[in-house]
């Protein structure tokens, strides 16, 4: 490499125009206007942990930034501090889960999905372990650039046997897939929401619930049926508020399970016919929920009009969320835009 | 807890007819199959019959007894000698021994947990025995079972990152009941182990960690049971380890001589030969 193209390199890419302060790693998912729960996941484990005997908590050097550490402030003797090595995380969950325990092992995203893949894989799928891995940074919610946006984590972990996926939309999400996480007898890895959570479903849907495996209707609507996961729920609840002032309708479909998926839920809605369908998570467009559907769909000989929205097949650039929601279509703004060119 | 106690207590079989049985059966299923890790099976004959007939607490006809020590076979391609040496402790029948690595058999090429009563874990991918072996005796310890849990590994698998993640995190947790044992028979699939990774003092390694090591002659059952005893006597609370220097293919001398490699060839009439061999070597 010449000098030459190094310092091009290392030049600014981009003077935004404002100026956004980089939004710290550990800082809560900014929604206006939502109220926020603290650490929904970490109060949830320690109620449900004191019925059952069997919970114990592992982290590699992030309970604090995983919300697991009230776990283990409230449960010293239940919890694992494993250091900052994420492959014996996972083989020792596995362990304790062969010796009947129900092992909550956490880390960022990006570490289990990568560094302690084949771990996870081999120690723990293979064997149909009920291991519980809850994973901070889920896709874009941090702007510290590639080391920590776990952009690929959901295709990583779909093509994995045994393993079931959860994406969480808010703080019930949160404090409610801990318990069908416990109930379902195999492995499970579950995005976590963390620190001040948005709790966003109730608003829109008083009585939902989140139940595993299935998918729900949020919100009705004639004209589009957007199909999301994750926070992307919430974009896509907003943008609906967005496109009814210009007479669009918008029904939101929320998958927080996407395997095994909700076929049957899927399908049905999409035959309804007539609407625009898309796609919305906070995952790369390669191997996500989209591409789940879309698969789903052509297989049944469903071919509504269609549209993706996700991150691209890239390596992402660092800085504010804000300006990266923005810059990448995860914004509500940029998701509204989208379903609009699509109509 | 049911005393099942040690079978080895009850029986006149000497070890080193146990080790010789090992042997045989690995050459048998060799045969059958015309191929397999028989240089290892015949290296680690020794150390297995000392495990299962003077070390380990188990119950054959229980094989997931809860009082049981666990033995971990982190090196799935070992089968072959943990088949044999389950058959002969009586936990496999030996009547399976001619289905080795066939279609239908509960006894495939590389070990794997939900495959063969006795097989503790899915090995194979070489590095993870010894995290597991971190979990599962952290779970005995939670449970108050005074079970020890046994984790065998190759020495290649000295090159893992993993190993160490695993070895630091067992003198963290003060696992006591944790023994780790070390086949350095110094051969990896590309050549020497000690022209690899483990190039050091591989039992000073382990010490300056925090565990309690030991290096012994691996082929010499005498030493391979002293060490044993010594590891289960430790008071400190801290694992042990020992590493057994083995000689590939022991027991056949025409193999021992052979160009050693991971993957001994034996030619389709060599097995009778090796058992043969063996046969001049059975001891009394």
């Amino acid at each position: 490499m010449t000098l030459a193209s190094m310092v091009r390199k290392y030049e600014p890419r981009r003077v935004p125009e404002v100026k956004v302060a980089t939004t710290a790693m550990i800082a809560s998912l900014a929604a206006e206007g939502y109220d926020t729960v603290t650490a929904p996941f970490g109060a949830a484990l320690v109620d449900l942990a004191k019925q059952d005997d069997r919970i114990v908590g592992l982290s590699a050097d992030l309970a604090k930034y995983t919300d697991l550490h009230i776990f283990a402030q409230a449960m010293p003797d239940r919890f694992y501090q494993m250091g900052m090595a994420e492959q014996v995380l996972m083989s020792a969950a596995a362990g304790l889960a062969r010796e009947g325990f129900i092992p909550f092992a956490t880390t960022y995203a990006v570490f289990a999905s990568r560094r302690a893949y084949d771990f996870i894989a081999m120690a723990i799928a293979e064997e149909n372990l009920p291991v519980k891995i809850v994973c901070a940074l889920p896709g874009l919610t941090t702007g510290y650039g590639p080391s920590h946006q776990a952009t690929e984590d959901l295709a990583i972990f779909r093509g994995l046997p045994n393993m079931t996926l959860i994406d969480p939309c808010d703080a019930t999400d949160v404090a409610q897939m801990v318990p069908a996480m416990v109930a379902h007898p195999g492995p499970v890895y579950a995005r976590l929401l963390r620190g001040k959570v948005p709790s966003v479903l109730n608003r829109y849907k008083p009585d939902y619930q989140f139940q595993l495996g299935r998918a729900q209707t949020i919100r009705a609507g004639r004209d589009v049926l957007v199909i999301s996961t994750g926070i992307m729920t919430m974009r896509a609840l907003d943008a609906a508020e967005v496109l009814a002032k210009d007479g669009v309708d918008v029904a939101v479909l929320h998958v927080p399970t996407i395997k095994p998926l909700d076929r049957e839920t899927i399908m049905a809605e999409v035959a309804r016919g007539g609407r625009l369908v898309v796609t919305a998570e906070n995952h790369s467009v390669v191997g996500g929920l989209g591409e789940a559907v879309a698969g789903t769909l052509l297989q049944n000989r469903l071919a509504p009009r269609f549209g993706m929205i996700g991150l691209p097949d890239a390596f992402l650039e660092a800085g504010a969320l804000p300006t990266l929601h923005e810059m990448y279509g995860l914004s509500v703004s940029k998701v509204a835009e989208k379903i609009k060119g699509w109509l | 807890m049911t005393d099942h106690g040690r079978i080895a207590a009850a029986s006149n079989v000497s070890l080193a007819l146990r080790a010789w049985n090992i042997r045989r059966k690995s050459l048998l299923m060799g045969e059958v199959q015309g191929q397999g890790y028989i240089g290892q099976a015949l290296g680690v004959a020794d150390v297995l019959a000392a495990s299962y007939f003077h070390a380990l607490r188990y119950d054959p006809k229980d094989p997931e007894w809860e009082g049981r020590d666990r033995f971990l076979l982190s090196i799935g391609h070992y089968a072959i000698a943990l088949y044999a040496v389950l058959m002969e402790a009586g936990i496999l029948p030996e009547d399976e021994l001619e289905t080795y690595g066939m279609d239908d058999s509960r006894m495939p090429m590389s070990g794997m947990a939900s495959y063969t009563p006795g097989m503790e874990i899915t090995g194979g991918s070489l590095g993870q025995g010894l995290g597991i072996a971190v979990g599962m005796a952290m779970g005995l310890k939670r449970k108050g079972n005074p079970a020890f849990v046994y984790n065998l590994m190759s020495d290649g698998e000295l090159g893992e990152g993993s190993t160490w993640e695993a070895v630091m995190s067992a003198v963290q947790h003060r696992l006591d009941n944790l023994i780790c044992l070390v086949d350095f028979n110094d051969q990896q699939a590309d050549g020497k182990t000690t022209a690899a990774l483990a190039t050091g003092d591989e039992r000073a390694k382990w010490e300056t960690f925090g565990w309690h090591a030991q290096r012994v002659d691996g082929n010499d059952l005498d030493a391979v049971v002293a060490a044993f005893d010594a590891a289960r006597a430790v008071t400190e609370a801290k694992p042990r380890v020992i590493i057994f220097d083995t000689t590939m293919c022991k027991g056949v001398p025409f193999l021992e001589t052979r160009e050693i490699t991971h993957f001994v060839r034996v030619e389709a009439d060599e097995w009778s030969k090796a058992l043969a061999v063996l046969e001049e070597g059975k001891p009394a």
